[in-house]
């Protein structure tokens, strides 16, 4: 079936979206949530087992403090309340990648409820209302076999790996969030963004979407102004942070055209699909299962008491958005500069480089120009472009040093770059100091005039710009070692002129 | 009036992935009529204002540190399989519908 | 010569201990008499003939080296299929697990172990521990040692047989409704539920995982006393295990044999005195109510007035949470897969698996429990069965501030014919009738034989406050020492 989609903007003047998140980040803990195997990847299959997490009969779980401590900490990065007493739940339904068939997690008693997260959309601000935050664990990994490139559908069997069974997952549900309109599907990226640096701040996950520690799932609907809100999809598979906002996007898009033709909205799962930007229908919760929780009767139930809570509260790091205005106005920065760093993912190499000792212009001037362009042209992360704040600030060092002149810096970070050393090894071991003994420069500057006399007459009659011909050549000579500001004072100074 | 139909006991069944016979159907629909008119009486308890109890044991905050502990070999995890392959356990297709959240 | 399976584990212990004997010889004994007896009786599923004597040699060498050994070294213990052994089948009764050897012990097994104990072999139980009369085990029936021809009681059927038929002097059940107790009281034997996380589960395949207590079982109280304080004790692996020694159960079994009950308050349970009880067994029950107020306990009426809703709210909390347990049979990682025909998907395989796995009783639990925590039914069924437990646990948390111990027969009929009650479920589920409320409270309970009606033993129950399972031992010992033990006929 193939509809002419309706332009976005149409859409928007027309209907209301109503949009919700769910996101699932897998914990950065050693061990699994209710076992001590280990949770570290690419390991061979069915080697980080046993016979907790593979629930073989009689086995029973214990649950891992740290990844209690882990989910409190991002409930109050959330501004929730902290249960007093609640308890894990039975989620019953069969699947072969779920060794129990139950999935362990929360029900009605979620460790975490009722906060907001505060996200900067065009520099304004939005509050989005947080629902929950649970702790449940996660699936094996099945390999379906057969069928066209792993694909479930026509596969002829399967098989699974119960490595990542187990693994502590947290959910963070968001409460509806309506009133965005037009900017819908980029508030729905910008939550997604900041929830991903809170999280990452706290240090609890590494929160890659792309290897999937952090999975999203996008709640949309579409109402007419002062009608009641919508049927809502719940689109799945969502893995990057553009995809958020293609998903909502889409999904408004194709909701539009549905109640354009008279349509009803079924209440479904879709699925995204990152190749075409587009979703598709997936199970209708109509011949959903009931699954049946009930309160986890292998687990006692978490009853966090105040002193615990207050503990983790005061050893919670400075939230990243107040960060970075704290940041912002150390460093001096206007907004749109700030949002250049931000866009260029510098905010916290650039800190570190700060850290280390060198200004933060300096620090900007690097990661923003040189890095920047480097990282852009081989298509890696500024992250990984292969210079760390340290040495960026050994370089900076140099320069203020006088040993390394702009171009110099610049050479010495391309061997830095390329794994050479560290900035001070790289000046020493390929000779690139800048020349500062003033005997040898005094010698290049009077063999730069005695070769130059009509140049070095016209300085000598005031005409004090041309001496950069004469800076030049002298550069030449010492093959851009020497300091450019130190030559011409010496060239003025021999031919009796004033700069 | 019977507390359960033989069609809520083969969904049931199905629910339980139990494939019963059409003769189970129709002891069970009756057995099970008979146990749950039974257990019914604990509707009588007028127990608006009574917390229900899910465990018996007045413990709370049972929790392990965070150590990694040696766990099964591949061998002995796969001891008890019914079918493996390539070190994973194989099971037969999986239908498309069957996929949950 | 002495025999060595008459003698009591406390006897065995001593004697193999002063170099009497010696483990090898206790356990060869009890190999021998299995060998003899339990092609009638069934109560072994699973006889360790190899790792049963390699353990004895074991014990017998750290003898011989002059080395310390454990109250129990050298006895042989009979375990209930339900707790996984290493490598030794484990097959809870069911066909769904035929053959399956577990790749880890389970706490209690490991327990035994380290105290040097001889485990025999694994015995007959109902399915899942589904039953009250061993009948529901995949693999026959096993009979009551003093009539063949009647059941042992279960769901540990075989581990009460076992002892019953001196196959060996101690044995491991595990209590979800009275599954030691009830076989403990039909076969003469007795039978020791623990407080709920006094014993670890680790390891014991879940039937209800909020009621299941494994426990000792042996011939006499001071046995099974012995067996107690050894499989006792906390597990940081059992999330649900009481971080707390285990009570001086010993201490308790001695001091209860010296026959005074001077200052012990008892209560009988009024609801279970009136009907629904054979006369016989209430005959033997009040006998012995006389002869404990004989031994100078002081004995009052205690009225219970939820432990009459303790049977409905049983049979919704334990099959519920075993239609959730019971999800993992489904022939993925162990176990049986049946109808694997590479066109079936796997959802029709696993139907077709835990069909042909699981008997009829098992099913039923499982679609009754499926019921029960269905959506549209968990408030009036799950959720209020949850509120009688509280209402249960009041009675209980009252009656204990009245009197130190409750008291009742430990089940309403002595042993029946096999076959008598299997057509009508919920006639089988009767049997748990007095044994039930403590599963539900989570406190300790213990049956001891008090008497004899038309030929066949009768239970008395004891049931005590949370972790104050000595005193019940006290109680036990003091009856035991005034009423006896009781030997069936030979076989």
């Amino acid at each position: 079936m193939t509809t002419t989609l309706p332009a976005y903007d149409e859409v928007v003047a027309r209907y209301e979206p109503v949009i919700g998140l769910e996101t699932h980040v897998e914990l950065g803990t050693n061990t699994k949530m209710f076992c001590g195997c280990p949770t570290d990847f690419g390991g061979a299959p069915n080697t980080r087992v046993c016979p907790v997490c593979l629930g073989l009969p009689g086995s029973l779980p214990v649950a891992n403090k740290a990844a209690i401590e882990a989910t409190i900490r991002i409930g109050l990065a959330l501004n929730c309340s902290i249960a007093e007493w609640c308890r894990f739940a039975r989620k019953n339904y069969f699947y072969p990648d779920m060794p129990k068939n139950f999935q362990i997690s929360q029900y009605d008693e979620p460790l975490c409820v009722d906060g907001y997260l505060d996200v900067e959309v065009n520099g304004e601000l939005v509050r989005i209302g947080i629902e929950r935050v649970h702790l449940e664990e996660d699936t094996g990994k099945t390999l379906h076999v057969g069928g066209a490139t792993g694909r479930i559908h026509g596969a002829t069997e399967s098989l699974v790996d119960y490595n990542r069974a187990g693994i502590p997952l947290v959910e963070i549900v968001t409460k509806p969030v309506p009133g965005t309109g037009a900017l819908a599907p980029e508030v729905a990226r910008a939550y997604v963004t900041e929830l991903r640096d809170v999280i990452r701040s706290l240090g609890v996950s590494d929160v890659r979407m792309e290897e999937g520690s952090l999975r999203c799932d996008v709640n949309t609907s579409l109402n007419l102004p002062g009608q009641e809100w919508g049927t809502r999809t719940e689109t799945k598979n969502v893995n990057s942070l553009r995809s958020v906002e293609r998903a909502v996007r889409s999904e408004m898009l194709r909701q539009a055209s549905v109640l354009d033709a008279g349509g009803k909205i079924t209440q479904e799962t879709r699925h995204f699909h990152e190749d075409s930007g587009d979703t598709t229908p997936g199970r209708s919760k109509e011949t959903a299962t009931d699954y049946r929780y009930f309160p986890e009767p292998d687990l006692v139930p978490l009853a966090p008491d105040t002193a615990w809570v207050a503990e983790l509260k005061a050893a919670l790091p400075e939230l990243p958005r107040l960060h970075r205005r704290r940041l912002q106005k150390q460093w001096g920065l206007s907004d749109l500069d700030m949002q250049s760093v931000l866009n260029a993912g510098a905010v916290e190499l650039i800190e570190q480089t700060v850290a280390a000792g060198a200004t933060p212009a300096a620090a900007r001037k690097w990661w923003l120009g040189e890095l920047s362009r480097r990282a852009n042209e081989t298509g890696v992360e500024l992250a990984d472009v292969g210079a760390t704040p340290g040495q960026v600030a050994e370089l900076q060092g140099l320069v203020d040093a006088g040993k390394l002149n702009d171009k110099l810096a610049r050479t010495v970070l391309e061997g830095v770059v390329a794994g050479e050393g560290s900035p001070t090894e790289i000046m020493t071991n390929r000779n690139l100091e800048v020349v500062s003994d003033t005997g040898a420069l005094t010698a290049a500057v009077d063999e730069a005039i005695a070769a130059n006399p009509g140049i070095a007459d016209k300085v000598r009659s005031g005409k004090v710009a041309a001496a950069g011909a004469l800076v030049g050549a002298v550069m030449k000579t010492t093959r851009g070692q020497a300091d450019a500001k130190t030559v011409r004072e010496l060239i003025l100074e021999r031919l009796g002129a004033q700069g | 009036m019977a507390a359960i139909s033989r069609e809520e006991v083969a969904h049931l069944a199905r629910l339980s992935r139990l494939a019963v016979t059409e003769e189970e159907l129709d002891t069970f629909a009756g057995q099970l009529d008979v146990i749950l008119q039974s257990v019914a009486q604990v509707g009588e308890v007028a127990a608006a204002d009574i917390p229900p109890t899910s465990h018996s044991v007045p413990l709370t905050n049972v929790l392990r540190d965070d150590v990694v502990v040696p766990g099964l070999t591949p061998e002995e995890a796969l001891s008890g399989a019914p079918d493996a392959e390539e070190q994973r356990f194989r099971v037969p297709r999986i239908l498309d519908e069957d996929v949950a959240s | 010569m002495t025999d060595l399976t008459r003698l009591t584990a406390a006897e065995v212990a001593d004697l193999v201990a002063s170099g009497g004997t010696s483990a090898v010889e206790v356990t060869q004994a009890h190999l021998d008499r299995i060998a003899a007896v339990d092609d009638r009786v069934n109560a072994f599923l699973h006889v360790d003939t190899e790792g049963a004597l390699a353990a004895a040699r074991a014990v017998d060498e750290r003898r011989a080296a002059g080395e310390e050994l454990g109250p129990l070294a050298g006895v042989p213990v009979a375990v209930k299929d339900v707790l996984t052994t290493k490598g030794v089948p484990t097959t809870v009764g069911s066909k769904i697990l035929e053959g399956w050897r577990p790749p880890y012990d389970s706490t209690l097994v490991q327990r035994l172990r380290a105290a040097g104990t001889v485990m025999l072999g694994k015995t007959n139980m109902d399915e899942f521990a589904m039953g009250s009369s061993t009948e529901y085990s995949a693999y026959g029936p096993t009979h009551n040692p003093w009539d063949l021809s009647r059941i042992p009681g279960g769901s540990g059927g075989g581990s009460a047989a076992a002892l019953a038929a001196y196959e060996a002097p101690l044995a491991i059940g595990s209590d979800t409704g009275g599954s030691i107790r009830q076989p403990g009281a039909v076969t003469g034997t007795v039978g020791a539920k623990p407080t709920y996380g006094g014993t670890s589960r680790y390891g014991l395949v879940a039937f209800s995982s909020s009621l299941d207590t494994p426990g000792p079982c042996a011939r006499t109280v001071l046995d099974a006393a012995l067996l107690h304080q050894v499989i006792g004790g906390h597990d940081p692996r059992d999330s649900t295990s009481i971080p707390q020694p285990v009570p001086d159960v010993v201490g308790a079994a001695k001091l209860g044999a010296t026959g005074d009950l001077t200052g012990v308050k008892l209560g009988v349970v009024t609801e279970f005195t009136g009907e629904g009880a054979e006369p016989g067994v209430m005959a033997a029950f009040r006998e012995s109510v006389e002869a404990l107020a004989k031994l100078g306990a002081e004995i009052v009426e205690v009225s219970c007035p939820h432990f009459k809703y303790a049977l409905p709210a049983y049979y919704l909390i334990a099959p519920s949470e075993c239609s959730s347990n019971l999800a993992r049979f489904d022939g993925v990682r162990f176990g049986l897969r049946t109808g694997d025909d590479g066109n079936r998907s796997l959802e029709e395989v696993m139907s077709l698996t835990r069909e042909a796995g699981f008997g009829p009783e098992v099913k039923r639990r499982i679609m009754i429990g499926t019921y029960a925590l269905s959506s549209g039914y968990y408030d009036a069924y799950y959720g209020q069965a949850q509120k009688v437990r509280t209402l249960i646990t009041r009675d209980f948390t009252s009656a204990f501030e009245q009197v130190d111990a409750l008291i009742s027969p430990t089940t309403p009929f002595v042993a029946f014919p096999i076959g008598a009650r299997t057509s009508d479920p919920y006639q089988m589920y009767l049997a748990d009738l007095f044994t039930i409320p403590t599963n539900l409270y989570g406190g300790p309970a213990i049956s001891v034989p008090c008497g004899l009606s038309d030929g066949l033993p009768v239970g008395l129950q004891i049931m005590a406050p949370t972790m104050a399972d000595d005193r019940m031992y006290r109680v036990a010992a003091a009856l035991e020492s005034t009423v006896g033990t009781f030997t069936p006929p030979a076989l």
